[in-house]
């Protein structure tokens, strides 16, 4: 216990005279930008334009294109006014507050005109000619046409202006100083959009431009390095993003039968795929919004990126099928009735107490006959179990799946009133032996601390067997 | 504290005195009832269900100890009927109305007054009571005067005693005997002056709530009688499922076990505690193998498929005027798709088996036709079997109640000697219950020269029966799924006035010409049965959306439309009072909308109108109600709160049906079993305030409330989101989803 | 296994799988929590453990061991109803009445926890939980007189 506390003390030490270093450097970058090169100018404000003025079908397109890009994610508060931000995103170096991208002329947008809009997009830059911070994925968004950003400026001048002011960034020193961010931008943004879409086929292109553009997928699922800029090099190689482990999506993928392009298609359109469970947390939102997206657009996403997964071969994938079958077997053994007296002994012998809470307050619905998404999934198939960390795991046991009020969606009861620490922790460990043959987690203390409050919202997307 | 609820009743049935009571809760003997013709003309009908009952001990008892007890063949759902009844009672017999004990529906104790439903019960029971009531305080009124020697008229009731002029109080234990009440009734009662009312008509706290907020013993789940054992019943996965085979020996085997029972297609397990009779119901249901032959149609097409079955047709309303007038005609079809009862507690009974008498304690809504089912279902003498109503979650129709009452009894028939608590699953509950039927109208109007009145109406009605309630042993799944079956009995429509998928076709407003016909559909593609207000919520919901669609075309405020075709000066007033109360026309808020309705329950039962606000969120097409302000009138107040509290909870649960609900299911099971799959209102869609305006109608006849507001409340609602989005919804539910599509970007 | 419910020991002989909900009702004989579906998904078993709302129909014996339960039974009674007692009967918050008692737990769990809740708190507080008649608006004016029943009390008792 010591002696890990005394090595994360280490590790932190030299984190922050990296830190340090770097921060120097774009100190330096961004004082040499604003003294010889000045920022970036500020556009005119206009009168907002009537909605009328826009065609109906580029706002429709842009619609479809918002959700794809899960604008109202990060700027639609829970309860709150569509679009008018105010959502907190929390920071390794403070909490950004998401803008208000309404129309309203004097707290959204309605002044922006759409060079500004494009602008912003494409740079990362305000109106004004301040730098945003790349909490908006401008990163990605430097991809996204021209034409696809005018129909996203189409939609949103279109939408109900809320006049409302959102709460100010709580960032600190030097971070709250939005010029550092030309320091930033330099580094690390490689404005778009990419020529690169010219030499692929029209569905890899088409797949590319979604994933790395709009749909931003990277911005969870990639990891990122401590100035909090995706590793270059590492796309989709998982990551940690609001307490949520984002899974790798490239060969690492921790999931027990590899993703297909079927299956990720099926998950993205559905909300759930019977091998892979339900969409949770902050994946949720993405895959209630695709369901505003073209059957093309989904499959180019499912597509690219189940090919960035199987990259891996074939040979994983068949062995891990055959390992998870096995595994599956014995789920589906354990919940007939001669297996009774099997799976309370396998409580008593070797699982100790978290066997005992699977068996009682688990198994009920991850053994019991109903099918995937109102069923609890095989625990063998759930990347929970299976991924890097115990931290989606102990999330879901602790808040559970609430339900989506007015919308079929899966439910599964919060255990965090009643399960303590250290029965998180024994029922991980748990579930981690038996449903998989990897090692045992290093630190489920911490993913339950972590977990205790964190308040995250674990919402679930309605799934499409809602449509009517 | 085991079997709470018997042993209250046996206390207060035992009595204090040594009175025996006659049991009187036997119909009127056939002679009687088929009066011979005679020469003098015939006695006015008795008021209510005295009418069947007439001796006035069925209704009132009093014993020599002098506790009133009254009875009633009406079950308490929730609705508040214990307490209004004993109101009515205290009322009219002038004692404390916390002296009053009341009996509700047993076929050991009280009349049988059929099905607590309709909103009859104080039409039927209560009306029964106010007279009974009456009666008796006149007969012991003049039992008074006859030992006192002083005429009747000089005679005061006070608290329960007669007094004399001279203060002499002759309590009214004092004064029965065998056979005072032992009478019937005559056909005019010394009602009190509703002026003098001081029980009746007065907000009253509910008998019942106090045991509910405390754990006191309230429900059939809290019968333990001793030796209780619990059983579980496994249901086949579809309907008609044949059970081909179950290898039942490990189960039997498993702790607790204390038999598996099998008959037929029928199964079930019976364990010594309910987590063990849960557990060997899961290992019997996974050791089950069933053929299924189901073939469910596709939901999807639903009213296609409605509109295509054979049909028994018949005009409810036909009157011809002069020629329709040249203005605009409108047409429209609308939509319900089945809708789900959702109790929230999943049907239980207790049944106990002794050699050859059957008790059941049942959550039923009708102890008697349920008794008489189950009598023929065991193939035993209907005197053999009695059923006892205890109280179950609220039930709002037809569910599972009567079901289960069958499970227990087969599974006590099994273990003689020993009570048999059958708890249905979530899942059984949500897939088994005999839903509210899918509906489909069509409905065309014209309006008149001056285009601003309708001139002719043509309505028609596609549904199923609305009640497959037992009526014989066929009704029953257990009995269905016997080795030797009963078959369902060939469904029936209801006819009018009350009516069953016709129920409130008829509009209350008067249209020159209208026509008005119900399609009666005998094909039952899902379980259907009784669901609150049957069909007259979605005849009321198309009504009311019509007539609104009509208003916007005549360029008529929708209030002001309605008014306009609307005689009955009662209705105009419940209109007007839910207006005026609501602020109406209002200007809505952007993104908010609102909407008014009204309807007449059955067109005999009370009034109500609706006015609400609605907000829709434009970007997920979500609707919530904001505020609703609600008039009904009711007829002679009881209970004012319990009227209240009825039209709120209508409004929220149609509300609920509304904009959420309908059952799913795939080409052979339904899919839609449990919160999670069939999702119903939470806190985060209630409405920031429901104002209900209750039109007090002294000494007029009661008119049950129990229905009223389901129909107004979800047209109100259609009316507001069609007043805030520009679209009109035909299809129930108005989703967020379907409101998105229509209303787009 | 011993359980600790409202405040009293109880030593209960029962596989320590079975749900708490099963054992309150059957063993111990107590009304309060109902089953409504055994999912975890419409809170009329609610019952407090260590003073927080629970789902007993799904929460195992196993999970309880040092833990305090409360049910409405330990609340008050009839005659001496706690505050969430007596502004459901003073509200006639209940229909049929089968949802009340979980109702009030968690309403109970928030009085506890956050005394002081605004509507908007109240009614996101009560989310879990399902009612079928319609009751809402009584169960959301009772837990705002219950607010009020413990303010007027404290100030009645600190004056």
């Amino acid at each position: 216990m010591l002696e890990g506390g005394t090595q994360r003390q280490a590790g932190l030490d030299m984190r922050a005279l990296r830190f340090a270093l770097v921060l120097c450097l774009l100190l330096a970058v961004a004082v040499g930008v604003y003294v010889f090169a000045a920022g970036p100018p500020a556009i005119d404000p206009i009168t907002p334009p009537a909605a009328a003025s826009f065609d109906p079908a580029v706002v429709k397109r842009g619609a479809i294109l918002a959700a794809i890009g899960d604008c109202d994610t990060c700027h639609t508060a829970p309860g709150g006014r569509a679009f008018a931000g105010a959502v907190a995103i929390p920071t390794p170096f403070g909490t950004i507050f998401s803008t208000n991208i309404t129309p309203d002329a004097a707290t959204g947008i309605g002044a922006w005109s759409e060079a500004a809009f494009q602008r912003a997009m494409r740079k990362g830059v305000r109106r004004d000619g301040a730098y945003l911070y790349p909490a908006f994925p401008y990163d990605h968004f430097t991809q996204v046409s021209d034409d696809d950003n005018r129909a996203l400026y189409a939609f949103l001048m279109t939408r109900a202006p809320v006049h409302a002011t959102v709460p100010a960034n709580t960032l600190s020193f030097p971070f709250n100083h939005r010029t550092v961010m030309a320091g930033w931008n330099l580094l690390f943004l490689s404005p778009g959009p990419s020529n690169v879409y010219a030499t692929m086929d029209a569905g890899t292109a088409r797949g590319l431009y979604l994933v790395e553009g709009l749909g931003h997928c990277g911005a969870c699922h990639t990891p990122r390095n401590f100035l909090g800029a995706e590793k270059f090099g590492d796309a989709l190689a998982g990551a940690e993003v609001e307490g949520w482990t984002a899974y790798a999506l490239d060969a690492s993928s921790p999931a027990a039968v590899p993703w297909t392009a079927a299956a990720l298609y099926r998950y993205l359109r559905d909300g759930f795929e019977e091998h892979h469970g339900v969409a949770r947390g902050p994946m949720a939102e993405v895959v209630a919004n695709l369901r505003a997206a073209p059957e093309e657009d989904v499959r180019a996403i499912a597509t690219y990126i189940a090919g960035q997964s199987t990259k891996a071969g074939a040979q994983k994938q068949a062995s891990q099928q055959v390992a998870v079958q096995a595994r599956r077997g014995e789920a589906v053994a354990a919940a007939s009735a001669d297996s009774q007296a099997n799976r309370a002994s396998v409580g008593s012998s070797d699982g100790g107490e978290g066997a005992v809470i699977y068996a009682a307050a688990c198994a009920g619905c991850h053994e019991g006959p109903r099918a995937m998404p109102y069923g609890g999934i095989d625990l063998a198939l759930s990347s929970a179990i299976t991924g890097p960390n115990a931290d989606n795991l102990v999330t879901i046991v602790i808040d559970g799946l609430p339900a989506v009020a007015g919308i079929r969606s899966p439910i599964m009861p919060a255990f965090g009133n009643v399960i303590d620490d250290g029965q998180v922790a024994g029922l991980a460990k748990y579930l981690r032996g038996r449903f998989t043959d990897k090692g045992s987690w290093s630190d489920i203390e911490k993913s339950v601390r972590d977990a205790r409050g964190s308040g995250r919202a674990v919402t679930v997307s309605s799934t499409r067997m809602d449509q009517r | 504290m085991s079997n709470d609820l018997t042993i209250s009743r046996r206390a207060v049935l035992a009595g204090t005195g040594a009175l025996i009571f006659s049991f009187s809760a036997s119909p009127l003997p056939a002679q009687d009832a088929a009066a011979p013709p005679s020469a003098s003309p015939p006695a006015p009908p008795l008021p209510g269900s005295l009418k069947q009952f007439p001796y006035l001990d069925s209704w009132i008892r009093i014993d020599a100890g002098g506790s009133i007890t009254v009875c009633t063949g009406k079950a308490e759902l929730g609705q508040g009927i214990k307490t209004a009844l004993s109101q009515i009672a205290a009322e009219q017999l002038d004692a404390d109305f916390d002296k009053v004990e009341i009996i509700t529906a047993d076929t050991a104790l009280t009349p049988n007054e059929g099905y607590t439903a309709g909103s009859h019960s104080l039409q039927d029971s209560g009306t029964a009571i106010l007279h009974a009531a009456a009666q008796v305080r006149q007969i012991l009124i003049a039992e008074a005067a006859k030992r006192a020697a002083m005429p009747p008229e000089r005679m005061q009731t006070q608290r329960a005693a007669v007094i004399a002029p001279d203060g002499r109080r002759f309590g009214y234990g004092d004064l029965v005997s065998a056979a005072l009440l032992h009478v019937q009734a005559a056909p005019q009662s010394p009602l009190k002056a509703p002026s003098d009312y001081n029980i009746m008509g007065q907000a009253q706290q509910r008998i019942d709530i106090p045991a509910k907020v405390t754990g006191g013993a309230a429900y059939v789940q809290d019968l333990r009688p001793d030796g209780m054992v619990h059983g579980r019943v496994v249901r086949p996965p579809s309907y008609g499922a044949t059970l081909t085979d179950v290898d039942a020996a490990a189960i039997e085997k498993m702790p607790g076990v204390v038999k598996v029972v099998r008959d037929g297609s029928f199964l079930g397990v019976i364990a010594e505690r309910e987590f063990q009779a849960v557990e060997a119901m899961r290992a019997l249901a996974a050791a089950a193998h069933w053929q299924e032959t189901a073939k469910l149609p596709d939901g999807a097409a639903l009213p296609a498929l409605l509109l295509g079955l054979p049909s028994q047709d018949t005009a409810v309303f036909d009157q011809h005027g002069p020629a329709p007038g040249n203005g605009k005609t409108l047409s429209a079809t609308y939509t319900r798709p089945y809708v789900s009862h959702g109790s929230i507690g999943p049907s239980c009974a207790v049944a106990r088996f002794d050699g050859d008498a059957l008790t059941v304690w049942t959550h039923t809504q009708g102890v008697y036709p349920d008794r008489d089912a189950i009598a023929e279902m065991l193939r035993m003498p209907k005197e053999k079997v009695r059923l006892t109503h205890a109280e179950g979650s609220g039930c709002y129709g037809h569910n599972g109640a009567d079901d289960a009452a069958a499970d227990a009894a087969v599974l006590a028939r099994a273990l003689p000697g020993r009570p048999v608590r059958v708890q249905w699953t979530r899942e059984q509950e949500h897939a088994w219950e005999p839903y509210g039927p899918a509906m489909v109208v069509k409905v065309s109007a014209s309006l008149d020269a001056t285009g601003r009145k309708i001139a002719d109406w043509d309505y028609g009605v596609w549904s199923n029966t609305h009640s497959m309630r037992p009526g014989g042993a066929g009704a029953l799944l257990a009995a269905q799924s016997l080795a030797q079956p009963f078959t369902p009995p060939p469904p029936k429509p209801i006819p009018m006035p009350e009516g069953g998928g016709d129920r409130n076709s008829i509009p209350l407003y008067k249209f020159p010409s209208a026509r008005v016909v119900s399609r009666f559909l005998p094909t039952m593609p899902v379980r259907v049965s009784a669901l609150r207000a049957l069909g007259g919520y979605m005849n009321v919901f198309c009504i009311e959306s019509f007539m609104d669609e009509l208003a916007l075309a005549a360029g008529a405020d929708p209030v002001e439309f309605r008014l306009q075709h609307l005689d009955d000066p009662r209705a105009r007033d419940a209109v007007s009072t839910a207006a005026k109360n609501f602020g109406w026309p209002g200007k809505a808020a952007p993104g908010h909308g609102n909407g008014f309705a009204f309807a007449r329950y059955k067109n005999l039962a009370a009034y109500c109108a609706i006015a609400c606000e609605v907000e829709v969120d434009r970007e997920s097409g979500r609707a919530r109600m904001v505020r609703a302000v609600a008039a009904v009138d009711s007829g002679q107040v009881v209970n004012p709160d319990g009227i209240k509290n009825q039209i709120e909870g209508a409004i929220l649960q149609s509300t609920s049906w509304t904009l959420f609900e309908n059952v799913t299911f795939d080409h052979r099971r339904i899919t839609s079993v449990d919160w999670a799959s069939y999702p119903i209102l939470r806190f985060s869609d209630v409405p920031d305030a429901v104002d209900v305006h209750v039109i007090d109608r002294p000494g007029t006849p009661f008119l049950g409330s129990g229905e009223a507001g389901q129909g107004p409340a979800a047209a109100a609602v259609a009316n507001a989101i069609a007043n805030a989005t520009g679209k009109r919804f035909r299809d129930l539910p108005i989703s967020r989803q379907r409101i998105k599509t229509a209303i787009g970007v | 296994m011993k359980l600790d419910i409202n405040n009293r020991q109880h030593d209960v002989d029962v596989d320590p799988r079975t749900p708490l909900l099963y054992v309150l009702r059957d063993d111990l004989k107590l009304n309060a929590a109902k089953f409504g579906c055994g999912l975890g998904q419409c809170g009329a078993c609610t019952v407090l453990v260590d003073g927080k709302p629970v789902f007993s129909c799904v929460t195992p014996l196993a999970l309880l061991a040092g833990k305090k339960i409360t049910t409405v039974e330990g609340l008050g009674t009839t005659d001496n109803p706690a505050p969430i007692q007596r502004a459901f009967i003073e509200e006639q918050a209940a229909q049929c009445g089968y949802c009340i008692a979980g109702m009030i737990m968690r309403a109970q769990a928030l009085l506890l926890g956050n005394p002081h809740a605004d509507d908007a708190e109240i009614r996101a507080w009560l989310e879990p939980n399902l009612c079928r008649c319609g009751t809402h608006m009584r169960i959301l004016r009772a837990v705002r007189r219950a607010q009020e029943l413990i303010k007027t009390a404290q100030t009645g008792a600190a004056g």
